[in-house]
């Protein structure tokens, strides 16, 4: 009886979890734009900005194009849901939660992929060159960053021996503090990828509508109202997941390995503090470069891929005898 | 006589009287409807039975036919590997026989023969039947045979366009070809054995030389069927030559019966394998993989494009089964059986979906006259219901969660990640460089299939066919959806097939893994919990809730009049004039920027032709843009194999003088050669 009243505070908890990352994604956004204004000497708008654009965009009306079939419709929703979803499955304050038994990291990567399939998709639906334009140029980028992505994540699964992140997460947590090159090499990859994949700069650019350079608003373009919304929401949270991943992989200190709400609040602060200071880093970086040619973002990736092969085969060579 | 021998004997007997039947169809086109169809989906119906029967625990079942030479009788053997085949070959004949007679409504008034066509694929059917039914060589190559050759017509069914029939002969061709390989492979283990059937064959041990012998053989005459590159070049061609419901039994099924035949070499037959087997497979799997999808994507045919997909496909299979071979024969056998389910659980994947998808491009040649994507657009709005199976077979194929084609993906990935329990340093190189390649063949596959689903059916309509198509027939959207369930069920309930195919893997090989299914159906964990684990049961319900809670609260909203229906408006067109069809990207444009990336690997041709406006010389009137990738296994491999064959069979023709003395001294000669021979 107390075991299952357990198991049932548990999942409520890891649900709650969720609903504070979808919540907290606006004002992880909102962080980073805020550190580039201040780095390129402009005023930056309220911290609470991006909630304030989503409360507006969910009280104007849709208006769908023409030709908007059932895919563009429901869209927005499955691309938002898979985010949620992923989102739901990874250790956020938590190491061990129960629903990250249901999806492991190869299952993460798939649940991004199918919400950029629909993505794309959406792009195509109306039938304009913006939308195709972005959904052939997300699509490349995708098929380049995903096997690096997957890359990363083996690295991580062989070295913990599990593709379960609680496990990762737990393995990586209780080694002794050494600078192994494996995970060196899989942090830049991922890195790399994260921002390919939430297409930041130098890959994309989130703050433009120059029909030459866009990827990700070339798709949601004919988007209106709450649905453009959810896609809005949806890109800010992809955003903090990777950030999140990033963190929590492979600095994992703070995160609570149990439910004591003293650890909790611990590793509340701690991954606050963890991701203020990746968010500052991500805002030098990207006011300190300029974004890339569409045809450079292979080679970009091709980096990434590389540095995540051979952290995997240092893995193998050196660490795993 | 069992239950278990009339299930048999119906469904090779059905499959065969259908095609008898169909002899009748051209002057009595009814007989499609009312005998032939019904008679496939009698067969299919009792071959999906005695695969259940096979599941559920029946013991098997032998029978020698007094057919044949007298004294070579056919040995016919129903295992639970061939259960399983028989079950795919049932599941995908059901379905053609559902799509058929609305199909075949376009040919009723063209100049071919419908006799023909109801002929050979009856024919066509029992051969692949009796090919995993066989238990002796001679049975299986006459089966093989009849397989091949009646497919050879299915091929060549529309032969009054020369493309048809020049893809026919090469089928044709590299059939043959095939089976004298799989024949000498075959005679290797016979010359050991003594004796063609099976039994006596597995039982005796090959020396490591002849056993790589056999492998080598076998591995190149059933990559023939199946499609490994460089062998697959027939594929492309054959594929879109053969009517749709042809292609997808082609696809769906004949590539698995190859399959079969190289699992029931490998794994039955040829006995302990050697790691280096693996290696080879896993190599040749991960080119095939990689090449298909390549190729795939630079096509616009959809046929063509589907066929270079079974290669992709086919690929991945090789890699499962690679990475079985590698394990098992280091001795890690649990990890080895993993290889081999998830090999057979792509298999069975790769059946429901491919046919699902060829169906699917065969209701939109029916009703849109197209099979050009850059001539489609917008059959959304048209034909709704073969637009929600396609997207299903579209999401399946690019391996994407909660459908199939991510299950047996996801089990690869789970078996190639147990690499570092490997002492060789090579082998846990070469697995996770494999691995990668894999990823990025699945990557590569989602971006090709948003090209075919978003041209195809989302936006505007690119010709006249296609805006006024309409939906396809009941029984050609019954067949659709029927695969596209079935898609879905063997994603959410992977552990139930997981562990049915562990069975095989028991049966074949001795060993099994218990720990995948031991959570309970809800929870797949190949190796052990907290290695690995995948609740796609839960991942629906998750999707369900929010379904539930999406409408509960639209609902809300439209009894409070939150919502009204949204106005449509024009789409964004910069403020010139309005968009046309034309505006829309192109297949061949959405695949540009991978093209890019990938050049280097292929050989493009690109015309582009300007026609200049006479008044005004400077000033193009038209341009006009062609694109075409050769498949490069002709430039390298084909056309200097054929230059060589030209050149020696010119030099020998030199003896063909055309004098009648020159031929009897030829003939004197051969004779004295052949009695010094005898003697």
């Amino acid at each position: 009886m107390v075991d299952n009243l357990n198991a049932v505070a548990v999942w409520w908890f890891a649900l709650s979890q969720t609903v504070l990352f979808v919540l907290i994604a606006p004002l992880f956004t909102s962080w980073v734009r805020r550190i580039k204004c201040y780095l390129q000497n402009r005023q930056p708008p309220v911290l609470l900005q991006p909630y304030r654009d989503l409360r507006r965009l969910f009280a104007k009306k849709v208006i769908f194009a023409h030709n908007a079939s059932v895919v563009f419709r429901s869209a927005p929703y499955i691309v938002c849901g898979t985010t949620v979803m992923a989102a739901a499955v990874i250790p956020f304050l938590v190491v061990e939660i129960p629903i990250a038994a249901m999806a492991d990291a190869i299952v993460l990567v798939g649940m991004f992929a199918l919400g950029r399939f629909f993505l794309a998709l959406a792009g195509l639906d109306v039938g304009t060159s913006f939308g195709g334009m972005g959904s052939s140029r997300e699509m490349t980028i995708a098929a380049l960053a995903e096997p690096a992505m997957l890359m990363v994540v083996f690295t991580l699964a062989m070295l913990a021996s599990s593709t379960n992140l609680s496990t990762i997460v737990t393995y990586i947590l209780n080694q002794e503090l050494v600078i192994r090159p494996s995970l060196l090499f899989a942090l830049l990859a991922l890195v790399l990828v994260g921002i390919a994949e939430t297409g930041r700069f130098p890959v994309d650019n989130p703050a433009t509508h120059l029909e030459l350079t866009m990827i990700h608003e070339a798709m949601i373009l004919e988007y209106t109202g709450r649905q453009l919304a959810l896609m809005e929401l949806a890109a800010q949270l992809k955003f903090t997941i990777y950030a999140v991943l990033i963190v929590n992989l492979f600095f994992p200190w703070g995160i609570s390995q149990s439910f004591a709400p003293g650890a909790l609040l611990l590793a509340a602060f701690a991954l606050a503090a963890k991701l203020a200071v990746l968010g500052a880093f991500l805002a030098i970086s990207e006011t300190a470069m300029a974004k890339m040619r569409l045809f450079m973002v292979p080679t970009f990736l091709a980096v990434a891929f590389t540095l995540a092969l051979l952290g995997m085969l240092s893995f193998i060579m050196l660490e795993s005898l | 006589m069992s239950i278990f021998t009339v299930l048999l004997g119906t469904s090779l007997c059905a499959a065969f009287g259908s095609g008898i039947a169909a002899l009748a169809a051209d002057r009595q086109p009814a007989i499609l409807d009312w005998i032939v169809f019904p008679l496939l989906a009698l067969s299919g119906i009792a071959a999906i039975s005695v695969c259940l029967m096979m599941f559920s625990d029946f013991p098997g079942y032998a029978v020698v036919l007094p057919l044949g030479l007298p004294w070579l009788q056919w040995h016919l053997h129903i295992d639970i590997l061939a259960g399983f085949f028989l079950g795919i070959i049932g599941i995908i004949t059901f379905a053609v026989s559902l799509f058929g007679p609305g199909y075949l409504r376009e040919y009723f008034h063209s100049d071919y023969s419908l006799a023909v066509l109801g002929l050979a694929t009856g024919l066509f059917i029992t051969g692949m039947q009796l090919v995993v039914m066989a238990d002796d060589a001679f049975v299986f190559m006459v089966a093989w045979e009849l397989m091949s050759v009646s497919s050879y017509f299915l091929v060549a069914y529309e032969h009054k366009e020369s493309a048809n029939r020049r893809a026919a002969f090469l089928y044709l061709l590299m059939a043959q070809i095939g089976a004298l390989f799989i024949l000498l492979g075959f005679g290797v283990l016979a010359a050991f054995a003594g004796d063609f059937s099976f039994e006596s064959i597995r039982i005796t041990t090959l020396t490591p030389f002849w056993a790589a012998i056999s492998f080598s053989l076998g591995l190149v005459g059933f990559g023939m069927k199946a499609g490994i590159v460089p062998l697959h070049v027939w594929l492309p061609e054959a594929h879109p030559a053969a009517p749709s419901h042809i292609s997808a039994l082609m696809s769906g099924v004949m590539l698995k019966v190859a399959i079969y035949g190289f699992i029931r070499l490998v794994f039955d037959l040829l006995g302990e394998p050697h790691w280096g087997w693996g290696i080879v497979l896993l190599v040749a799997g991960s080119v095939t993989a990689l090449y298909g999808v390549l190729y795939a994507l630079m096509q616009h045919d959809l046929k063509r494009l589907l066929a270079y997909h079974s290669v992709e496909n086919i690929g991945i299979i090789y890699i499962g089964l690679g990475l079985s071979i590698i394990f098992f024969s280091t001795g890690l056998y649990t990890f080895g059986v993993l290889g081999l389910i998830a090999a057979l659980y792509h298999t069975l994947n790769h059946a429901l979906f491919k046919s699902l998808l060829f169906l699917g491009a065969g209701a939109m040649l029916a009703r849109g006259h197209e099979r050009n994507l850059e001539h489609m657009g917008g059959l959304i709005h048209r034909m709704p219901w073969t637009a929600l199976f396609f997207l299903i077979g579209c999401i399946s194929i690019s391996a994407l969660p909660p459908f199939n084609g991510f299950v047996s993906e996801w089990l690869t990935f789970q078996t190639a990640l147990q690499a570092t329990k490997l002492e060789s340093g090579v082998l846990r190189a070469v697995i996770p460089i494999t691995a990668a390649m894999l990823a990025l063949t699945g990557a590569l596959a989602a971006a090709c299939f948003v090209k075919v689903y978003g041209i195809a059916f989302l936006g505007q309509a690119r010709s006249r066919h296609v805006r006024h198509a309409r939906e396809a027939s009941r029984g050609m959207v019954l067949a659709q959806g029927l695969l596209a369930v079935l898609c879905l069920l063997f994603g959410v309930l992977p552990t139930v097939t997981v562990a049915a195919l562990n069975r095989i893997a028991d049966d074949l090989t001795g060993y099994g893994v218990v720990a995948a299914t031991q959570k309970g159906w809800l929870w797949l964990t190949p190796i052990a919990p907290e290695v690995a684990s995948y609740s796609a049961p839960l991942i629906l319900l998750g999707v369900f809730i929010a379904i539930v809670v999406w409408a509960c609260l639209y609902f809300y909203a439209r009894r409070r009049r939150r919502i009204q229906p949204e106005p449509r408006k024009p789409a964004w067109d910069c403020g010139f004039g309005p968009l046309n069809s034309r505006m829309q990207y192109s297949a061949t444009a959405f695949a540009m920027p991978i093209r890019h990336v990938f050049r280097s690997l292929m050989r493009l041709h690109e015309d582009k032709v300007r026609e200049m406006d006479p008044r005004l010389p400077t000033h193009p009137s038209a341009l006009r843009y062609q694109f075409h990738a050769d498949d490069i296994s002709w430039h390298y491999l084909y056309l200097p194999v054929e230059a060589l064959l030209h050149a020696a069979a010119r030099r020998v023709s030199r003896i063909q003088t055309g004098h009648l003395r020159h031929y009897l001294a030829y003939s004197f000669f051969t004779l004295l050669l052949l009695l010094w021979l005898i003697t």
